[in-house]
């Protein structure tokens, strides 16, 4: 065996008595601790005739969910509810994270405005989102402004796409046929995006000529999806709802419903992340040096090429990994979705199958794991990013 | 200012040129249209006295709603007669820490130590009851009151504990070492609210048949604890950011790891890191009302709970702005506060 030296002065240092001392008992203590919840556990079951382990993953939930992306009813299994309540989460996670970006980069830059009454007006939005509970913020929709919608009867109908009522929101469903040609126009294009950004590289380094990639991409990733929708016989229906009396009660049918749970949550959520990604945007923007601009300048770059290729790539390293981390803590908070019975992972697992089955220590070490691998997964990514940043700094 | 100065401000700050001229316009436009009534609603037609929803007019906001719980939202269901505990705590909290700001330097360690080791036991003895005073059980404490015993309990329980796995991190022993880092990673990695499901619902079955821990206490301890791999995180930022000499130096003085750590590096690293570590306390106070989820009532639950009362509906826009205001004042306070921090620090590197 070739242990390196650096091994075997830690392994030597690892076998020192003073210091083999403490991890032991650091070890012991842990393992006795495990044992003695285990025992206690099993010691508890046993004398209310409960069982352990995952089987009831596969039994009938017999109750009903009514926000759900998947099939779902009374007689599927509690592990389809598991599914459904973490496709819930995550389509929270995504809208939220959509419209808290777009705000955050308005509002952060609005912070810098020279004009002075937008500059205070998103100094006033950030310090207000920020400062208070999100918790607060998702009662005051769900509770105050969503219940003061007018009833389905008075809907307000917004160019006949949006429909607003107490009952929550409407807008049109799109049916497509033969769907799965715009998929292959997307990756078509992608493909081709990727291969333009490989030559226009090459051109920029070896003849110093500028290609527009990005208006060509943008123009690519429109035309190609178009024509291979043409050529596949893609159709769309629109499917709109309608208003129906049943039983002497209004109602809309068909469309997309967004449940007011949903809105409330997707709210509060961008609104305040948005507050501190507006923070991040502006902070990035302030961290770049003035002469990083004059230097664009000297070097002949026109303002848009100074911004493209010095500005935003610096600006942007400062402000994805804390960024990254909102987005972590925006899906993290979006298990606040059980305050008001949104059917999340928290709100339809942790919540209405435990107090179901009773099983309280399986089904929190499912949702406390399933957090943690996302949570894990996204700083993997950041970590990468990182790294692939810190590469490119010389 | 005079009329010069004035149109000069204007041009410069609000119409510099086109756009900015119609964007300045269109936001005034909407501010002066909103706050009005705005004012009009919370103010000049709001009620402020009265006994009962209809002493309330029409078209205002009804702050008698507020005035009349008001007791309950400040303690909860803490019995009237033994208020004066709670209050008497508080009084001795607060006079503690603002003579933190008029004692010599020397003496604040002593107030720190009385803080952290003292205190807790004088206001878990006053609030809970003991050593003659009659047993007041958790079950009623509530409103504001328990907000900011939850968060003093929750950074009193976090910060040693936070100290001592940021250390961990940075051990030369791998057991320890990966030990803190799993732990740290566990429960920055997870909600809070599953914390607060497995403290109020999953750890009775992990305990002896026979033994009985207090609910609250159990969600203190949770929130305790998932503060302070928070903690441990913003301090191991202060450790990394302190320079190898001042390591070198202790070890050369030949002190122990623990005196180098206590004596020398902590009081510098802990020092830097103020402004993340109030910022922390600042996320937890924002984090108590989630305790509404285990069916504990601090402040907003109390609200929940008074505007769901049928003599009280309709009063939800109300209450949560009372929420909104203590909430926001202090978080609005304590932010500044490390804000000035900050710029405290960043000149004295200078």
């Amino acid at each position: 065996m070739f242990l390196s030296s650096g091994f075997k002065t830690s392994l030597k240092k690892n076998l020192q008595l003073s210091n083999l001392i403490p991890q032991l008992l650091l070890i012991f203590i842990f393992i006795f601790i495990i044992y003695f919840f285990a025992n206690n556990a099993q010691i508890n079951m046993k004398a209310r005739n409960m069982t352990s382990g995952f089987d009831f993953l596969g039994t009938n939930s017999g109750f009903d969910i009514q926000f759900s992306l998947v099939d779902y009813d009374g007689s599927s299994s509690y592990g389809r509810a598991y599914l459904v309540g973490l496709l819930n989460t995550l389509l929270v996670a995504f809208f939220g994270i959509f419209f808290a970006t777009i705000l955050g980069f308005i509002i952060g830059v609005s912070r810098l405005s020279t004009n002075w009454i937008i500059n205070k007006l998103s100094l006033v939005y950030v310090e207000l989102f920020r400062n208070l509970p999100l918790i607060l913020q998702i009662f005051f929709w769900y509770f105050t402004v969503l219940r003061s919608l007018p009833s389905t009867e008075k809907s307000l109908i917004i160019f006949n796409f949006l429909i607003i009522n107490l009952q929550g929101f409407y807008i049109p469903k799109f049916i497509f046929t033969n769907s799965h040609y715009i998929f292959y126009g997307i990756v078509f294009s992608l493909l081709t995006i990727i291969l333009i950004k490989y030559y226009a590289n090459k051109i920029f380094y070896e003849h110093a000529k500028v290609v527009p990639v990005f208006r060509i991409s943008l123009f690519l990733i429109v035309l190609f999806p178009l024509v291979f929708s043409l050529i596949g016989g893609v159709t769309i229906n629109i499917e709109y709802p309608k208003l129906i009396k049943n039983f002497g009660i209004f109602n809309y049918l068909g469309g997309i419903k967004l449940i007011p749970e949903f809105l409330a949550l997707v709210f509060s959520l961008s609104l305040y992340t948005s507050a501190f990604i507006a923070e991040n945007v502006r902070a990035g923007i302030l961290a770049i040096n003035k002469g990083q601009k004059e230097a664009a300048k000297s070097l002949g770059l026109n303002n848009s090429q100074s911004l493209n290729l010095i500005i935003i790539p610096q600006a942007l390293r400062v402000i994805i990994p804390p960024t990254t981390n909102q987005y972590l803590n925006l899906t993290k908070n979006s298990s606040l979705a059980a305050a008001i019975g949104y059917p999340d992972l928290t709100g339809a697992f942790a919540g209405t199958a435990l107090s179901q089955t009773g099983k309280a220590i399986e089904i929190i070490f499912i949702v406390m794991m399933t957090y943690l691998t996302i949570s894990l997964l996204i700083s993997l990514v950041l970590n990468w990013y990182n790294k692939k940043i810190a590469l490119v700094e010389r | 200012m005079n009329k010069e100065n004035i149109k000069n401000w204007l041009k410069v700050n609000l119409f510099s040129n086109w756009y900015n001229s119609i964007i300045s316009l269109f936001v005034l436009l909407i501010i002066l249209s909103i706050i009005p009534s705005l004012i009009d609603w919370a103010i000049i037609k709001a009620t402020f006295v009265g006994k009962t929803k209809s002493d309330c007019k029409a078209g205002g906001a009804c702050w008698v709603f507020i005035s009349v719980w008001f007791e309950k939202l400040i303690y909860g269901f803490y019995p009237d007669k033994q208020l004066w505990r709670v209050n008497l705590a508080f009084i001795i909290l607060i006079l503690t820490i603002t003579s933190a700001f008029f004692v010599k330097p020397k003496i604040k360690p002593y107030i720190l130590f009385f803080l952290i080791f003292i205190f807790p036991i004088i206001g878990f003895v006053l609030i809970h009851g003991g050593f003659g005073l009659e047993n007041v059980e958790t079950r009623v404490w509530g409103g504001l009151s328990l907000t900011f015993m939850l968060t003093f309990f929750g950074i009193i329980f976090a910060f040693p504990l936070g100290v001592l796995l940021a250390l961990g991190k940075r051990s030369e022993l791998p057991v320890i070492k990966y030990f803190c880092i799993a732990f740290v990673e566990f429960w920055r990695g997870i909600p809070l609210i599953t914390v607060l499901f497995a403290a109020a619902i999953m750890f009775p079955l992990l305990l002896p048949a026979n033994t009985n821990v207090d609910k609250l206490l159990r969600v203190a301890i949770g929130i305790g604890i998932f503060e302070s791999a928070y903690v441990a995180e913003v301090i191991r930022g202060g450790l990394q950011s302190l320079p190898k000499g001042q390591y070198e130096a202790a070890k050369s003085l030949g002190m122990s790891y623990w005196k180098m750590n206590f004596l020398v590096i902590l009081p510098q690293a802990i020092k830097t890191v103020i402004p993340g570590l109030t910022n922390t306390f600042i996320a937890l106070f924002k984090d108590t009302p989630l305790i509404i989820l285990v069916g504990l009532l601090e402040l907003l639950g109390m609200v929940n709970l008074a505007k769901s009362n049928s003599y009280w509906l309709g009063m939800a826009v109300e209450g949560y702005i009372f929420v909104g205001l203590i909430f926001w004042f202090f978080s609005y306070l304590l932010s500044r506060y490390t804000q000035s921090l900050e710029k405290k620090f960043s000149t004295e590197k200078h």
